[in-house]
């Protein structure tokens, strides 16, 4: 694919947790502009750490990091870095930690040198983007784990970043908060990598999937894969398909 | 719930004033009646105290809850405070002689630690923890200081919540405490819980705010304006302090 659009390059990435068993291994990993990825794999298979270690919140402790065609290395690399990638964090406790809404949504553009009311007009809009305009005074700790959520997003959309990763941004939301989830993310114009289990929601939001899977991510995967990988979800055997599409991946599934 | 803002919900006069206006007068009140020892004014401090409470329309049963709490404490000082000083002995109790130095000095403190805790309830119990945080930020109050109260206060329901999770899920399993080994061990294991946890939380919530390009300072989105009724009570509250200051170092009366 083509050089210029190729925005986050991970080369022989290999970490392990200390007192941990080796987690990634030689892993290496391409994402290109425009992509919409989404990323499966066992529990604890290492992903979140993956998503961590692109934003430079864990060093590993050999590999390559390219991020917009630049080496990223040093904390002062990851600063700028860390303007144009947002993550949503699997938990969203960990996200929001200002007491108001409006004040945690400001945070990221009063950080970026906006003024207070630059700020302030921010947060409202990308607040009423995600339908939650009424939302800024609201107490972080009091709202709904789905309204956690939707808020968090809108944090890390208040930075105005050209990528997201996206940690299991499905995971415990109803069926209502689901779906308007899944209509901000077709209707943004950025590209992501996001986490999920569920595979309806992978096939609305994403248009291929990278799997990973003992401390490697493939990324040969298609839209048909994960059509495939629907059909026999949380597989843990072995198994084998003789027709149809996708048999070559169903070995790294198993 | 172990966390509760039980005096800010509220519409009198004290919840509208201005936030610095109410911090400021707090620390200078407190700060003079800390340092008084007369009872002509250390008594006029109380009264201005009650006074501030009547004015916020606080639940009184919750007030008197509140200082139920510190008055336990001082009741410790009384016993043996009046013993321990030299003085002329008002009575004796077997062999000890009851001084009238310290019974001065324990009357001194109850009043002392009573007036500023109600002026407190009344000031500064009436905003949420929220907006004395950013009052702190306005009134040049460092800016750690600040960011560690405001995220202590967020991480502490954080906590809470955590603390009952742990608790549920002991319970669920048939635990009821009682007075064994298995009851100290099992509050053991959810104190130990509860500690790793919380800095395991620490550490990812800072690393969430490196990711919104947190470099260090905090911003305040509020500024507060300043209403006439603020300049009234600014006006009063000076008259306060000057009449506590009056009382104490002149010798009027
Ligand atoms: N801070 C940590 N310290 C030690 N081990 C960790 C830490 N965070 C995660 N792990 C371990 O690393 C493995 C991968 O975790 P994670 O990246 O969260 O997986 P995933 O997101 O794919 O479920 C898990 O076995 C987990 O227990
Ligand atoms: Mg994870």
């Amino acid at each position: 694919m083509d050089k210029d659009n190729l925005i986050i390059n991970l080369t022989d990435i290999s970490f392990s947790y200390p007192e941990g068993a080796p987690l990634l291994n030689n892993l290496s990993m391409q994402f290109y502009k425009g992509d919409r990825v989404g990323l499966i794999g066992p529990n604890g298979g290492g992903k979140t750490t993956l998503f961590h270690i692109i934003m430079g919140l864990l060093k590993p402790y050999s590999g390559k990091i390219e991020i917009f065609g630049k080496p990223v290395r040093e904390e002062k690399d990851f600063r700028s870095v860390r303007q144009r990638i947002g993550l949503l964090f699997q938990d969203s406790d960990d996200q929001l930690f200002s007491p108001t809404v409006l004040e945690d949504v400001a945070f990221g553009p009063l950080n970026l040198g906006k003024s207070v009311d630059e700020a302030k007009v921010i947060a409202r809009k990308n607040l009423d983007s995600l339908g939650l305009s009424g939302f800024e005074d609201r107490i972080t700790y009091k709202l709904s784990g789905g309204e956690k959520r939707m808020v968090s997003l809108a944090t890390v959309l208040a930075m105005e970043p050209e990528i997201l990763l996206l940690d299991e941004p499905s995971a415990g939301l109803d069926e209502n908060t689901r779906a308007s989830l899944i209509k901000v993310l077709t209707g943004l114009d950025l590209s992501y990598i996001l986490i999920s289990h569920e595979m309806e929601f992978l096939d609305s939001t994403t248009t291929s999937v990278y799997i990973m899977k003992d401390g490697k991510v493939f990324m040969n995967g298609d839209r048909q894969i994960h059509r495939h990988y629907h059909i026999h979800p949380h597989s843990a055997l072995p198994h084998r398909h003789e027709s149809g599409f996708g048999k070559k991946y169903t070995d790294f599934l198993a | 719930m172990m966390i509760e803002e039980s005096f800010v919900n509220g519409n009198s006069l004290i919840h509208r004033l201005n936030p610095v206006l109410k911090i400021g007068f707090a620390i200078i009140y407190s700060f003079v009646v800390a340092v008084s020892s007369k009872f002509p004014s250390l008594f006029a401090a109380l009264f201005i105290a009650l006074f501030l409470v009547i004015l916020a329309r606080l639940n009184p049963r919750k007030a008197a809850v509140r200082l139920a709490a510190v008055n336990g404490i001082i009741i410790l000082f009384w016993f043996f405070l009046p013993f321990t000083f030299q003085g002329e002995a008002l009575f004796h109790i077997g062999p000890f002689a009851v001084t009238r130095p310290g019974v001065i000095f324990a009357a001194g403190i109850t009043l002392k630690a009573n007036a500023i805790l109600i002026a407190f309830i009344a000031l500064v119990a009436t905003m949420r923890v929220t907006t004395l945080g950013h009052a702190l930020n306005s009134m040049l109050i460092p800016e750690k200081l600040v960011q560690f109260f405001l995220l202590t206060y967020r991480y502490l329901f954080v906590i809470q919540t955590e603390y009952q999770k742990l608790t549920r899920a002991v319970k669920v399993r048939g635990f009821r405490p009682g007075t064994n080994l298995h009851t100290y061990r099992t509050y053991a294991y959810l104190a130990g819980m509860l500690f790793v946890r919380a800095s395991v939380r620490g550490e990812r919530v800072y690393q969430a705010m490196l990711c919104r390009g947190f470099k260090g300072k905090f911003y305040s989105l509020h500024e507060y304006s300043i209403s006439k009724a603020d300049i009234t009570c600014a006006v009063f509250m000076t008259a306060a302090i000057v009449i506590l200051v009056v009382l104490e170092w002149t010798k009027i009366i």
